[in-house]
């Protein structure tokens, strides 16, 4: 057994959240891997909440499907998943909750607490199970509740010793874990707060945003850490406000961020379109779920590929990154900024609700180095005759800002002249159109390529992007397993495209699969768009639940013989 | 000494007679009167005629969207706290387009001075109502009159307690001047709202129309009580009140959230790099 795919679920507010995070970060202290996958229900109270942990002791990307340990809060949560555990899983269910048939075991909850402590009590019972020390649970219970006045913690804690004792003397045949690697100091992370953690990393000064699942947790990281950081967040009015307010900062010189979703998206397109034409470096995260229109608020999708490649009005260079896990969130927040400021344009961040709440034990975080394009910084620029828009040769013109050199500094949404005033000069528009296309190629040049893994000359390449990747990655390996010839191609970047970079892996490829969460295959088709090249086999999710190994494998697998 | 001559001259394109011009004047002769260098400041403007002023001075200047002055302006205060922030656009882009940024700058309290030309119509699209034109009003596209009501900014902003309204009046350049430097010198939001003639467009409030009935506030007037102002703020068309109509010390946004002069722009590279490994403490 590689991996346990564990299941803490029951009605929103019954903290189901917060034992799964102890329970996680418990986990990743004992040195496992761990892949979160959160379900949720667009409402605060009431309604079926779910927590997955995949725990391994060996590195796992990807959720599964089928459910090893089920600790259900409530009995409805039996009936929503019963049908979903593995032929040698169990269930650990409150004494109280009727129940027959095999696999399934009473937990005397009320012996231990009961009312409130159940949490604490099924934290205890799984953490048992899974072969956790007990100082470990101890030490995380006083880290969780020490601050609330030390009587809480104790009571906590005599609960936590009560359930322990019982969970001991358990003896049933639950397939435990080998234990782990020697664990290494490891962080325990999701996507979103990767994405913050980037950001603050970056040198982030402002942050603006009007509340959007499941981007809120982007930005409440952000303010979580802002007064530390320095960095000033402010709820807008709206998402038009918040993206014109980011390209006001960031105008002043401060890197700025927005964060949203779909919807918010769309009303913020003037603003990347006027971060285009006013040359003002600007990052936008897009937490992607299911549209159309308010769609699916809670749950995952890849299908805003398209309108994050063409929202805002006009031509334009943009980059669009698009992060394969939570390491990757990190990186290529910081890799934005730089390619925004390099670029003096918009550049695109591109999750989904899968990544932003998967939480995973990741190596931890570094300070980048060079952030920033220095270089752009110290440009001279000779604040008497001071143009914003100067026509270079790569299209970048040097930045000043008001108010800090002596340099007037003056943008424009019309078209301008060099001087940043608004023109009607049909002669001079080709050539600001030029200059702005022309950075593309500063674009081009930081494009990270996409990554290739698996057999070294395929008969099965999957083509995939973004979040997907784990699951790929899990599927390939299986598939070798079967003995069969499969790599994966994932790409971190969806735009620009740079064809040299992967024409020959897909073309000498014998069959391609492109795996999308989305139901019209939009990086398949962009890639025929950009290069000619025809991928017409597909593997599709689009229900709101992210892809996992098993569903690539069944796709593969009602392809027929051909595939 | 800051002149006249640094603010510079420059060709426009308005019509002649537009009431854009006096505001100009007004707009240059304030910054001079308050001293405030061209460096010092910074002009947002949205889309129309009145955000072209911008363009038609020396200063920093960022002319953005239809409608959004305010967000890039508030983006742009927030980042450098020092500068002067002052946003000027029309009664459409302010009050229109731009309409639930206005109320949210009411709310905020960010120091930014507003500058609104209101003239009652939208001139740069050729003479379509506005919001503040008048019940009744008559254009190509209402040609059987504008069936709503216009929107009156002052007893908006007084109601929700904005720091600083005002109403100038473009015919009376060294009033609205005074005005503009009270609004800039005042720490919080600030409202002109000028009242424009224009020439092209409207033939209802014409020179004439206003000339006849503004009227400057009497010297008992006392601006920091709301319920007088307001009263100000409601009076019936046939004369109209400009000065200074309502004002509070309420505290700036920038104080609540404890931004010093230099804001967020000049946090220092160690600072910032041991304030991350501080945080990072927390994921492990
Ligand atoms: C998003 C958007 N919608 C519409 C327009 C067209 N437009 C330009 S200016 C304007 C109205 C101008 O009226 P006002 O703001 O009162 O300024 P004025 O020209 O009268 O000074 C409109 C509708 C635009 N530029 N952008
Ligand atoms: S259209 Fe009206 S507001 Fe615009 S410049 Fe002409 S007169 Fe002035």
């Amino acid at each position: 057994m590689t991996s346990i795919n564990l299941c803490i679920c029951g009605e929103a507010g019954q903290g189901l959240v917060t034992i799964g995070q102890l329970l996680a970060k418990c986990l990743v202290r004992a040195g496992y891997h761990i892949v979160v996958t959160q379900s949720y229900q667009s409402r605060i109270r009431g309604g079926h909440n779910a927590f997955f942990i995949r725990v391994g002791a060996s590195p796992i990307t990807a959720p599964v499907g089928p459910i090893d340990l089920l600790v259900p809060l409530n009995e409805e949560s039996i009936e929503i998943h019963r049908g979903e555990m593995a032929a040698d899983g169990w269930i650990f269910r409150d004494a109280d909750y009727g129940m027959d048939g095999d696999r399934n075991l009473p937990v005397p909850y009320a012996s231990f607490g009961g009312g409130i402590y159940v949490n604490i009590a099924a934290f205890a019972v799984t953490g048992c199970l899974l072969g956790l020390d007990t100082s470990l649970m101890e030490g995380m219970v006083r880290e969780a509740f020490g601050k609330k006045g030390d009587a809480a913690s104790e009571k906590n804690l005599s609960v936590l010793a009560r359930t322990v004792e019982w969970a001991k003397n358990l003896d049933i045949d639950f397939k435990g874990l080998p234990a782990p690697a020697s664990p290494s100091r490891r962080m325990m992370v999701n996507g979103n707060e990767a994405i913050a953690l980037g950001a603050v990393a970056a040198g982030v000064r402002c942050g603006f945003f009007y509340p959007m699942t499941p981007a809120t947790s982007i930005i409440l990281t952000l303010i979580k850490h802002a007064r530390e950081a320095g960095i000033v967040m402010e709820q807008a009015e709206d998402e038009i406000a918040a993206v014109n307010m980011a390209i006001g900062a960031s105008f002043c010189g401060a890197r700025s961020m927005v964060a949203t979703s779909g919807g918010g998206y769309a009303l913020m397109t003037e603003g990347v379109s006027l971060a285009a034409m006013t040359e003002t470096p600007l990052v936008i995260a897009i937490a992607q779920r299911p549209g159309p229109a308010t769609g699916l608020p809670t749950r995952t999708e890849q299908g805003d590929l398209e309108f994050v490649l063409h929202g805002g009005h006009g031509e334009f260079p943009r980059a669009v990154f698009a992060p394969g896990d939570v390491t990757a969130c990190f990186a290529l927040t910081v890799k934005a900024f730089d390619v925004a400021e390099a670029s003096q344009g918009p550049v695109f961040i591109l999750t989904d609700q899968f990544l932003a709440d998967s939480y995973r034990a990741v190596e931890p975080f570094t300070w980048p180095e060079a952030t920033g394009n220095p270089a752009e910084r110290d440009r001279e620029i000779s604040p008497e005759d001071y143009q914003r828009y100067a026509l270079t040769d790569d299209g970048v013109s040097p930045r000043a800002f008001p108010g800090q050199s002596g340099a007037l500094v003056v943008a424009d949404s019309d078209e301008h002249t060099e001087a940043g005033h608004i023109t009607e000069d049909l002669r001079l528009r080709p050539r600001m159109v030029r200059k702005r296309l022309r950075k593309m190629a500063r674009i081009r040049e930081a494009v990270v390529p996409p990554v290739f893994s698996g057999d070294a000359s395929p008969e099965l390449l999957f083509v995939c992007w973004g979040s997907t990747m784990g699951a790929v990655e899990e599927a390939v390996e299986t598939l070798r397993r079967e003995g069969r010839r499969a790599a994966m191609l994932h790409f971190s970047q969806v735009w620009p495209l740079r064809p040299g970079d992967f024409m020959d892996t897909l073309e000498s490829a014998e069959k391609v699969v492109a795996v999308e969460g989305n139901a019209t295959s939009q990086f398949a088709r962009l890639i025929r768009r950009e290069t000619g090249f025809a991928i017409t086999r597909h593997v599709n999710r689009y229900d709101g639940l992210p892809i996992t190994p098993g569903f690539i494998l069944d796709g593969i697998a009602r392809m027929g013989k051909g595939v | 000494m800051v002149t006249l001559a640094d603010y510079g001259e420059y060709e426009t394109a308005w019509c002649p007679g537009c009431g854009n011009f006096a505001i100009l004047n007004a707009v240059k002769q304030a910054l001079v009167k308050a001293d405030l260098a061209p460096q010092q400041v910074l002009f947002v403007s949205g889309i129309g005629q009145a955000a072209k002023l911008p363009h038609y001075l020396n200063a920093n200047v960022f002319n953005g969207l239809h409608g959004r002055s305010l967000p890039v302006a508030t983006g742009a205060k927030l980042a450098n706290p020092g500068l002067v922030v002052i946003a000027e656009s029309g009664d459409g882009c302010n009050y229109g387009e731009g309409g639930n940024h206005f109320l949210a700058a009411l709310r905020r309290n960010i120091d930014i001075t507003l500058l609104v030309h209101d003239n009652r119509v939208y001139g740069l699209t050729k003479g379509q109502a506005s919001p503040t034109s008048p019940e009744g009003f008559v254009t190509k596209a209402q040609p059987l009159g504008n069936p709503s009501i216009p929107f009156n900014p002052i007893a908006v902003a007084t109601v929700m307690k904005a720091g600083f309204v005002a109403r100038g009046f473009a015919g009376d350049v060294e009033h609205l001047s005074d005005l503009i430097v009270q609004a800039i010198s005042h720490r919080g939001f600030s409202l002109v709202d000028i009242l424009q003639p224009c020439v092209s467009f409207n033939k209802v409030n014409t020179f004439s129309w206003f000339k006849e009935r503004c009227r400057k506030l009497d010297a008992n007037h006392d601006p920091t009580d709301i319920h007088a102002a307001l009263e100000v703020a409601m009076a019936e068309e046939d004369e109209i009140p400009i000065g200074v109509i309502y004002q509070n010390d309420r505290p700036p946004f920038e104080d609540k959230l404890g931004l010093t002069a230099n804001g967020p722009v000049k946090t220092g590279e160690t600072e910032r790099r041991e304030a991350f490994e501080k945080i990072l403490s927390a994921y492990y």
